[in-house]
């Protein structure tokens, strides 16, 4: 059998790969399932202490997680849409109105 | 069976991470991270939680992944160029702090290695559909409720920020 170790080293390399890939890419509807990839490898690490301690408390918060996810899901890609209106672009390095 | 299965689940979750980090169109980036969660879906299984199993699937490569695949095809997006031409040093610092990231989880798993060897044995029916809705409509009733709520009213505010009809910056400048 596995121990949870397994688990959350898989969990932290995916959050790592999640990481890396906001920082490195410039589309801004790459970076936005980057940071999906990050809250799944969040929800992996979650489950597994659920598991492993036999309670089910941390499910439930997998699934309140999983709802906040998809509400966010559709309010950024709203937004990502609304500054492709005005700005024809999701190239993060082209919208800079509030950079200082 | 569980280790063998676990490692081929492991591996393609890995390998599809870095296919949508690495892959240069966005609607291979999107696939991609399809196929993540329904690897994930499966270390859950393995893991007992077969309502989250489901739930992963529907919900994340069901829901989720069809509205990133929408707007997509909406914006229409052309193809970035090679990542790894410019900005070196950009990629350096990031690739840096990720490891970084990485060395700390990594350091602070090992802390606690061997504590919990195996899956409880009460998950084989605490993480069934019965067991989660038990626990959801009774103890977590009001928090349960409440993400009813504010999921509509994403849902709105969506739509609000989506469908607003504002003037293009160049024209407001003038």
């Amino acid at each position: 059998m596995i121990s949870i170790d397994w688990y959350l080293a898989l969990s932290a390399i995916l959050f790592c790969i999640g990481i890396v890939g906001v920082l490195i890419r410039k589309n801004a509807i790459v970076i936005f399932m980057c940071v999906e990839l990050m809250l799944n490898a969040v929800n992996l690490s979650l489950v597994s202490f659920s598991s492993h301690y036999g309670n089910v408390d941390g499910q439930i918060l997998v699934f309140f997680s999983l709802a906040i996810a998809a509400a966010e899901a559709v309010v950024g890609l709203a937004i990502i849409i609304a500054i492709f209106r005005n700005n024809f672009s999701v190239d993060i390095t082209q919208i800079n109105l509030l950079r200082w | 069976m569980i280790t063998y299965s676990f490692i081929f689940l492991a591996v393609l979750a890995v390998a599809t991470a870095l296919g949508l980090v690495i892959s240069k169109n966005t609607v291979n980036s999107a696939l991609f991270l399809v196929l993540n969660m329904v690897s994930l879906s499966g270390v859950y299984l393995l893991l007992q939680a077969q309502f989250l199993a489901i739930i992963q699937i529907l919900v994340y490569a069901g829901a989720i992944m069809v509205l990133f695949l929408f707007v997509i095809m909406l914006l229409n997006i052309d193809e970035e160029e090679s990542l790894f031409n410019k900005f070196r040093i950009k990629y350096f610092v990031a690739f840096l702090l990720g490891v970084g990231i990485f060395a700390q989880l990594i350091y602070s798993i090992g802390s606690f290695s061997d504590t919990l060897p195996v899956v409880s044995a009460q998950m084989a029916e605490a993480g069934t559909v019965e067991a989660i809705g038990d626990v959801l409509y009774t103890k977590y009733s009001l928090p349960f409720h409440i993400i009813a709520m504010l999921l509509t009213a994403a849902v709105n505010g969506a739509l609000l920020v989506a469908q607003h009809k504002t003037k293009p910056l160049t024209e407001e400048n003038d």
